[in-house]
């Protein structure tokens, strides 16, 4: 750590990013550090390159969605409040709940990994925003017609109202045996 | 007495089928009952000899007095081992069987009480009839024979996601927790112990450091009654693994405390460095067992790689490697279980893509069968060793060990749970807390432990045997009773029997990616990355050595979808064939039925429907009876030394490709208004398209639809289409000839079925479109797949969902 330990004054809407997503004081510097570390021309946005950079994030199948979905549609930067908000679905789960419907609920930890799915945001992740998943998590390991296979398999399997896509529901109901609250939180982000 | 076959005669016992098994049981019982004594009392130079045939007199005039030949003769002896063993292994599987043909029984009591009961019977028949009750339980005979086939099934069909993610928690239970317990019941026995003023037993006698050894025989919760009972409930899969890795883990806390105390116990004192060189012990018996069951394991996997041409003996290379893992740990007072767990753990996915469908099945059936009939010897011998004693009883002793084994556990889960939900995710509730406290059971090793102990050092050695007794079935009784109706009031969920989807098998790893990703971009290195670079390390280096050829290459996802297609395949064949087809199938499918001009729709389906399911099945039964039937062929011969080469897995490939057919086929034409103009084969056809893929031209075939307006066809050579009306979409179906050298790996395994039929149907079944057209791939084969790309072009399938054209995108 380079840089001098900042303090919870240095972040911007500190306070009020606590209270909406719920993370602690430690997490939350923890996260502007680890912001600032990324933001390499020291902007206060993070561009796609500055994700670029991560070695790891590179080689992972899914990394140029995972680094798109912190952009908004049409955005070309992300700032530290809407990079904590999106972090804010990875949070574990805790019994009692404040809110209503925290950004930590597994309803919005599916919503969020559905996102993933379906790039054009139209509700439904079609054949082909599947087999693009497919190609690219199983790359060229498999002849088309597998993935074709497969895909083809996977929407009979969940797609219930026969509409040739999976729709949010279904998607939750194909995912139903699978605790999402313990799959998708980090323990880091407390 | 009710009787279950429904007959209203009253009351006669022995009527009904279950209640006649029961008899027959009985008179079993006690025909084992009295063959064994007998056989132990036989003499060994008793020969009778019973003289059916009086011919051969003696002869006169020899040296020796010739008796006259024995006809018929019993020598018990020669044979008396396997002979009792085996009597004792049917004992075990009658009484098995016995059990599950009476329902009512087995549905209140667990299958442990009834085999303990019954081997306090079997060990009283013995007792009756004077003779000494042989020993049963000896502990090498336990630890070397009957409990590693448990742990060996245990450990191969642990599932490895569930146990990994609980790994934490698991470790704790069966380190800390069995630590705790050894030390408090130990501690407070010897409190206990000590204080009796008034009554000055030989209770007093015991010193410290027995105490605690007892403590570390009898707080050990034991892995096979654990399974015994679990197994029954059907509990959700988290308990399960709660419980019964716990059970697994804490054997080597057991072996260590067990070893150092009685080591020290008749010197009479612990040191602090005793204890320093015990926490050492304990990692190098846990990490040195784990260690031998992965180097053993690696080496059974690599060894799997070779088998191809020897499948009659794969699955014996994994019993002997597991069973030398198990024997290597003993040898160096390693931990086996643990040995056993790893082998069991790390071979099995090699080994599993390596070996054949038959040898997997060999395994399952072998593993659960030893581990069966393994369970239920233990059973019944833990009741004729209670039988045999010798006993001590002392009621102190006895019941302030039991209350203090039921005090012990609960405070140490609750306490454990407490630390414990600190750093989980998905917390343990009370409900969680109570049954794996209620699951704490106890079992044969403590007897065996307890058997292990030399007199000479301890003479309380008889209380300490019928201490432990009284545990085991306290526990194994009550708790085993009472864990089911528990489980029931206590609404604790229940395992879920669904099958694992390809969805959830998709997303699953979706997840994965995605939380390994936002990991990095946290910086966070978490459980998730490490997970993923063991994968990403798994996949370059360590496949590529221990599996066999192509497979090495193939990702887990295509695996899993094969070993679906599989399944489905055989519950195919296994239905008889098209049941499930639904009744719109028009006969056009029917291969050679091929009409050139357009029929009205009401004929096919005529053809079709009434008889359709039966016309249809039929074809089907042709097909596949067909195909089994040339692999069936190929079993003729009998040889101990080879197998035939798998016929199954290839007939298989075929089915797939049928099946998948099928079922794709259905959807089009239900997706189809109308039928098809489909131009009969004409002779030129698969020329031509021969000729056009071997000129390599790019075809660029659009669906009909979209060329309505375009009537000339890019490809001079092409048919030409007829003008189509809106309402009949016309199919222009190119087929491939069989002959075609750019054939579709489709090909290939048609020439392996060689069929002229068969190739008529593929043709009359090509016309749909490139989705999923063939089922195992043989990847790799990229030049096959570009012109297959080409191939798939030529048929377009115009069909009136719009969604069709999706497809295209994706063609190169």
């Amino acid at each position: 750590m380079g840089s001098s330990s900042s303090s919870m004054n240095d972040v911007p809407n500190g306070q009020q990013l606590m209270q909406e997503t719920g993370f602690s004081a430690a997490t939350i510097l923890r996260l502007y550090e680890r912001f600032d570390f990324l933001d390499k021309d020291k902007s206060g946005q993070l561009r796609p390159q500055d994700f670029g950079e991560l070695r790891e994030l590179a080689l992972n199948p899914i990394g140029d969605r995972i680094i798109g979905s912190f952009f908004s549609p049409g955005q070309e930067a992300v700032d530290f409040t809407s990079f904590v908000r999106i972090l804010a679905h990875f949070r574990p789960s805790e019994t009692n709940r404040t809110q209503k419907e925290p950004a930590n609920s597994s309803t919005r930890k599916l919503k969020f990994a559905f996102q993933l799915y379906d790039q054009d945001r139209d509700g439904k992740i079609s054949r082909a925003e599947l087999l693009q998943v497919l190609r690219a998590m199983l790359g060229m390991q498999v002849t088309e017609e597998q993935l074709q296979s497969i895909a083809e398999r996977a929407i009979q399997e969940a797609d219930l109202d026969k509409d040739d896509a999976i729709s949010f529901d279904e998607f939750r109901k194909s995912l139903e045996k699978v605790n999402i609250d313990h799959k998708m939180s980090i323990r880091f982000l407390r | 007495m009710p009787s279950m076959a429904g007959s209203h005669r009253p009351a006669s016992f022995g009527k009904t089928l279950p209640e006649r098994g029961l008899l027959l049981l009985m008179v079993l019982v006690f025909l084992e009952g009295s063959v064994l004594p007998l056989g132990a009392a036989s003499s060994p130079d008793v020969r009778h000899q019973a003289k059916l045939d009086n011919s051969s007199s003696p002869h006169a005039g020899h040296n020796l007095t010739k008796k006259p030949f024995p006809v018929l003769s019993l020598d018990y002896h020669h044979i008396q081992t396997p002979f009792e063993i085996s009597l004792w292994v049917l004992l075990a599987s009658l009484m098995k069987l016995g059990f599950h043909l009476i329902p009512r029984l087995s549905s209140i009591v667990p299958e442990s009480c009834l085999l303990i009961v019954v081997g306090l019977l079997v060990g009283g028949l013995i007792r009756l009839a004077g003779e000494k009750v042989p020993p049963v339980l000896d502990s090498r005979l336990f630890f070397l024979c009957l409990l590693p086939p448990i742990i060996l099934d245990a450990g191969y069909f642990l599932p490895i996601r569930p146990f990994m993610e609980n790994l934490g928690t698991i470790l704790m239970f069966a380190v800390v927790g069995t630590l705790w317990n050894a030390f408090f019941i130990g501690g407070l026995l010897y409190a206990v112990c000590q204080i009796q003023p008034t009554n000055p037993s030989n209770l007093h006698q015991l010193e410290l450091l027995p105490c605690l050894l007892f403590g570390s025989i009898i707080s050990a919760v034991d892995p096979v009654a654990v399974l015994a009972v679990f197994e029954e409930i059907h509990i959700n899969e988290l308990l399960h693994i709660l419980v019964f890795g716990e059970s697994l883990l804490n054997d080597a806390v057991t072996v260590v405390l067990y070893h150092l105390f009685e080591e020290y116990a008749g010197v009479g004192t612990v040191t602090v460095m005793d204890g320093f060189l015990g926490i050492i012990s304990f990692l190098v018996v846990a990490v040195g067992g784990v260690l031998v069951g992965a180097i053993y394991g690696i080496l059974a996997a690599f060894t799997s790689r070779f088998t191809s041409h020897t499948r009659v003996i794969e699955p014996l290379f994994v019993f002997v490697y597991s069973y030398m893992a198990y024997l290597s740990a003993e040898m160096f007072h390693l931990s086996g279980i643990m040995a056993l767990i790893a082998c069991g753990a790390v071979m099995r996915p090699y080994v599993e893509a390596n070996i054949s469908h038959k040898s997997h099945t060999t395994i399952k059936y072998f593993l659960k069968m030893w581990s069966s009939v393994s369970e239920t010897l233990i059973f019944i011998f833990l009741g004729v060793a209670t039988v045999d004693g010798p006993h001590s009883w002392n009621w102190t002793f006895v019941t302030v060990t039991v209350i203090l084994c039921l005090v012990a556990r609960v405070i140490g889960v609750v306490g454990l749970t407490y630390v414990i939900n600190k750093f989980r995710i998905v917390k343990l509730t009370t409900k969680d807390q109570f049954i794996i406290a209620y699951g704490g059971l106890r079992g044969a090793i403590a007897f065996s432990l307890g058997f292990l102990l030399k007199r000479e050092h301890f003479p309380m050695r008889e209380m300490f045997l019928t201490a432990i007794i009284t545990v085991i079935f306290f526990t194994v009784f009550v708790q085993g009773m009472t864990i089911k109706p528990l489980v029931e009031l206590l609404a604790v969920k229940k395992k879920q029997e669904a099958k694992r989807t390809i969805n959830e098998e998709i997303h699953t790893q979706f997840l994965d990616h995605l939380l390994t990703g936002i990991e990095d971009i946290c910086g966070h290195y978490g459980h998730h990355h490490w997970k993923d670079k063991l994968n990403r390390f798994n996949k370059k280096y360590v496949k590529k050595c221990l599996i066999a050829g192509e497979r090495s290459k193939e990702p887990q996802l295509i695996a899993f979808y094969h070993k679906m297609e599989m399944k489905q395949a055989i519950e195919l064949v296994e239905s008889g064939g098209g049941v499930k087809l639904p009744s719109a199938v028009p006969s056009t499918v029917s291969m050679q039925n091929i009409q050139p001009k357009k029929p009205p729709p009401a004929k096919p389906v005529e053809r079709a429907l009434p008889q359709l399911p039966k016309g249809r099945e039929e074809e089907i039964r042709k097909i596949l009876r067909s195909n089994l039937q040339k692999t069936r062929q190929r079993l003729r011969s009998y040889n101990r030394h080879t197998l035939v080469a798998d016929p199954y897995e290839d007939g298989f490939g075929d089915l797939l490709i049928k099946k998948q057919k099928m079922i794709e086929l259905e959807k089009k034409i239900k997706d189809m208004s109308n039928y098809l103009t489909v131009p009969a084969a004409p002779p030129d056809s698969p020329t031509m398209c021969r000729a056009r893929l071997a000129s390599g031209r790019e075809t660029d075939f659009k669906p009909a639809q979209q060329q309505k307006g375009n009537t000339v066809c890019p490809d001079p050579q092409a048919y030409s289409t007829k003008p189509v009306s809106d309402s009949v979409p016309t199919i222009q179906v190119d087929l491939a000839s069989p002959q075609s050298p750019d054939s579709v790996n489709l090909m290939d395994e048609f020439r392996q079925a060689g069929q002229q039929q068969q190739q008529e149907e593929e043709q009359g079944l090509m016309m749909k479109p490139p989705s999923g057209q063939s089922g195992p791939n043989k990847p790799g084969e990229a030049d096959g797949s570009r012109e297959q790309q080409k191939l798939m072009r030529c048929l377009s399938d115009p069909g009136p969902s719009a969604d069709e054209d999706e497809d295209e995108p994706f063609l190169p």
